[in-house]
């Protein structure tokens, strides 16, 4: 993991990995290489946010990415406030403009809003004095997933550039995958995406990847495997017969496992659905990074607020 | 004149450099009778190649290792959000600094921000004894009540004026140089 020295953040917001250049990531991944090692300390707390507010904007239920995120700004020291759908006005018609206009009166510094809509955190970019970072809009992207995935991947293999990595899953419904997808092609990986043909339709194409609904080949030439939760919420009950069947034609069985590359990763974003996307076994086993990905996570989220918290000047500063 | 024709003169050539860092390690061997407590730290990322070579210097003069670490400052500055968010350098302090001397090693001093970053820093990692401060060229111009206690040249400068330092270990030339405010 060299650094480029000449790559600097001149970004207010992070709204979505498509409009990141790979210098872009590539800063994100160092800058969180540093912030892991705080997290490693007795001390796990700097200075950097001191003073400022963070508030979570939490519209859509989440409980790992809230918290991630939570932590990570108590981490460098801000004041956080989190802030969830049913317990707010937008229960009793408030629209988000209005709601996210108070918050901005209380001079938060930095907004964090996972939403149901697609575009949610670049409407409120439009018009926010503060810094927004996208925790996730519908099923469009979830920016901060991608960082910390593709950081996850370059920590264990050393690169990201010529690897061979499949999203299993429901990618129509997965802002994940959307992230992800974009993220892994930046950085010059060769995406390859598997499913069952509802959720995996061959339009995906058109970004740059390989969509094949041979689970077995898909598994078997990858370095790594990114495995995706099937999304009750978001689902309606036609885009296959049922569990059962998902598991027995797409799940990463003990069978299907044994014919992985013998250094493969396995990834999720989780929530892990045990016995349905993904053996026990194979979850708990020694290929799996799933609890790293959880630990990388919150630095790769306190890289994101300390970088979007930079402000406008020169890089340069005094010695 | 320098790379991009700014006139500049040589403040320390490589032979003086040398000469300046085995001169401070011997101050520091003078000042610190209990060697077996003394630690070098250098902040990111000028400081870090002359505190490894410090390190190396006290190691020869006391005839045992001695540990050298490096901190990065970046998440401690007091000036975040006036600018772009600085590049965050590994800190790498892999032993207690509980009850040690540290040494804390750098460059140039200037307005004394940084080094008031370091020592915040440090403070996560332990509590020192004591900390001494070493750098190769103080420039002046403090903000900050902080003085050095092991200087390689006293450089007065002008506010606009720049101090270059290079080092082998980056792969080129070594030298100090002074650059004149154009």
């Amino acid at each position: 993991m060299n650094t480029n020295p000449t790559a600097a953040w001149n970004r207010k917001h992070l709204l979505d990995i498509e409009s990141l250049s790979p210098d872009e990531i590539q800063l994100v991944h160092d800058t969180a290489r540093a912030f892991k090692a705080v997290g490693e300390r007795a001390i796990k707390k700097v200075p950097a946010l001191r003073g400022k507010t963070v508030i979570n904007l939490f519209i859509e239920p989440s409980t790992r990415t809230r918290i991630s995120f939570e932590l990570a700004a108590m981490r460098l020291s801000a004041d956080v406030i989190n802030f969830t759908a049913e317990a707010s006005s937008l229960k009793k018609g408030e629209t988000l403009k209005d709601t996210a206009r108070n918050l901005e009166a209380l001079n938060a510094d930095i907004i964090i809003i996972r939403h149901s809509a697609t575009g949610a955190p670049h409407f409120l970019s439009r018009f926010m004095r503060g810094s927004v970072i996208n925790a996730g809009d519908g099923a469009h992207e979830h920016p901060t997933q991608a960082l910390l995935d593709t950081f996850t991947i370059r920590e264990k293999k050393g690169r990201v550039e010529g690897l061979n990595v499949t999203i299993l899953g429901d990618i129509l419904y997965s802002r994940v995958a959307r992230s992800n997808i974009w993220a892994l092609l930046k950085l010059g990986a060769r995406v390859t995406l598997c499913g069952p043909p509802t959720l995996v339709p061959q339009v995906f194409e058109q970004m740059g990847c390989r969509v094949t609904y041979d689970v077995d080949e898909a598994i078997a030439q990858a370095d790594v495997i990114n495995l995706l939760r099937i999304q009750h919420e978001r689902q309606r009950k036609t885009m296959f017969p049922s569990i059962a069947e998902y598991t027995n034609l797409f799940g990463l069985t003990d069978t299907r496992f044994a014919r992985a590359r013998p250094d493969v990763l396995i990834m999720h974003p989780g929530p892990i659905n045990r016995g349905v996307e993904i053996n026990s076994d194979v979850a708990d086993g020694e290929h799996s990074v799933v609890l790293e990905q959880v630990t990388n996570g919150l630095a790769v989220r306190m890289a994101v607020l300390f970088l979007v918290n930079g402000g406008k000047g020169p890089q340069e500063v005094a010695t | 004149m320098s790379d991009s024709g700014v006139p500049r003169t040589t403040i320390l050539n490589a032979q003086s450099i040398n000469r300046v860092l085995t001169r401070i390690a011997h101050e520091i061997a003078e000042r610190n009778d209990q060697s077996q407590h003394v630690v070098v730290v250098g902040v990111q990322r000028g400081g870090i190649h002359l505190a490894d070579r410090l390190g190396q210097l006290l190691a020869s003069i006391w005839g045992h290792p001695v540990q050298v670490g490096r901190v990065d400052v970046g998440m401690h500055r007091d000036d975040l959000d006036q600018h772009v968010a600085p590049q965050i350098m590994p800190t790498t302090i892999p032993f207690d600094l509980n009850g040690k001397t540290v040494v804390l090693v750098d460059d140039v001093l200037y307005s004394g921000r940084t080094i008031r970053a370091a020592l915040d820093a440090l403070n996560d990692f332990g509590r020192p004894c004591r900390v001494q401060l070493a750098v190769l060229v103080d420039r002046g111009h403090r903000e900050l009540p902080i003085k050095p206690d092991f200087v390689g040249k006293n450089v007065p400068t002008s506010l606009h004026e720049r101090i270059d330092v290079r080092l082998r270990e980056e792969g080129g030339e070594e030298a100090v140089y002074l650059e004149k405010a154009s």
